[in-house]
């Protein structure tokens, strides 16, 4: 494909992803009153963010058992009231800890 | 314009999981899109400009096919469909202060992640706060397609699959805290994992893409939790936050 041809391309896609997400919020600027509305909207972020964690989170590593592992941990170090940063950080390791495990396992 | 440092700081560590989620993931396409026939710059054309993980890679076979652009664009809509939403409940969370020029911004970094990031914060998120937790993610999706692209075995496998988790790590870290002290969040957590799981795993309806499956199950929770569950009236709101203040 000629960069001339790219370009077309991405163009177009670049319209379509950037258009999608500007026109509400163009649109949508005053605060909204209506409390269905506003209810709905505030469990839309907690609904997405844990769809997007359950169940893909248990094949978001090389194992099942090594993301189970930072799935726990990173249950464990929220409750116990850790940081965003502290809970991915120590999550990583558990994950690349386990794997190191795993592979001396027979 | 004026950034206020703490707010922007703590955009960036808000940012930084996210980020290293994303240097793994971006690091994949890279890779993927090398391999079906795009140049490492055109590689990183398409993350700068798009900021779509799905997207990108349903993107990729039909750049590399020379497909139809029409069925390009159609595709992106589908698939990115659910931002359209998010914008609307991002919209919410702008304090008045927020020039409307910066909608043209933050429009643009409205992912998964960064959406949920920023819409779960309490009150208002302020442009310094966006701008810090939309840089690092920005810089590493860039970043990690280089490099997937360039040079797709500079990093162990073992590294990308930890950091495969630190977005997901992340995400418990925001939802649980709210689900432990909140009965209505913690009954919004608990259908969407059911909803999820079913979706996921029943025959025939598993084949729903990743995108769908997040506006099909949002929505429906979020409709079943307004109803059950609506939050406060704005006069009550409005009051609180004047004792607060």
């Amino acid at each position: 494909m000629s960069f001339g041809v790219f370009i077309k391309y991405l163009a177009v896609m670049a319209s379509v992803t950037y258009l999608i997400r500007l026109i509400p919020m163009l649109l949508i600027k005053k605060q909204i009153r209506n409390r269905f509305i506003r209810s709905f909207l505030y469990y839309i972020p907690f609904s997405v963010l844990t769809v997007m964690t359950v169940p893909v989170v248990f094949f978001s590593t090389s194992s099942v058992i090594s993301a189970a592992v930072a799935f726990a941990v990173a249950v464990i170090l929220t409750v116990l009231g850790k940081k965003l940063i502290t809970v991915a950080a120590f999550s990583c390791i558990a994950v690349f800890v386990t794997e190191m495990i795993l592979n001396f396992l027979p | 314009m004026k950034i206020k440092n703490a707010e922007f700081s703590s955009g960036i560590s808000a940012g930084l999981p996210i980020c290293l989620g994303y240097i793994s993931v971006a690091f994949v396409f890279g890779i993927y899109a090398v391999e079906a026939g795009l140049t490492p710059v055109e590689s990183l054309l398409v993350s700068m400009f798009n900021l779509t993980s799905a997207g990108q890679f349903a993107a990729v076979p039909i750049f590399a096919s020379l497909g139809s652009l029409s069925e390009l664009a159609l595709s992106q809509a589908v698939i990115n469909l659910r931002y359209a939403l998010m914008s609307v409940s991002l919209s919410q969370k702008f304090d008045s202060k927020i020039s409307p020029v910066y909608r043209f911004v933050f429009a643009f970094c409205n992912t998964d992640e960064i959406f949920a990031v920023a819409t779960s914060k309490k009150g208002f998120v302020s442009k310094s706060f966006m701008f810090g937790l939309a840089l690092l993610p920005y810089l590493g999706w860039s970043i990690g397609t280089v490099a997937g692209a360039v040079a797709g075995n500079i990093l162990p496998e073992q590294v990308i699959s930890a950091l495969g988790c630190a977005i997901y790590a992340m995400f418990i870290a925001i939802v649980l805290p709210e689900a432990k002290s909140d009965v209505s969040v913690r009954f919004c957590v608990l259908i969407s994992v059911i909803l999820s799981c079913i979706i996921y795993f029943m025959p025939v309806v598993s084949d729903m893409s990743e995108g769908m499956r997040i506006i099909i199950v949002s929505v429906t929770v979020s409709l079943i939790c307004a109803l059950v569950f609506p939050v406060r009236d704005v006069a009550d709101t409005d009051c609180a936050e004047v004792e607060l203040k």
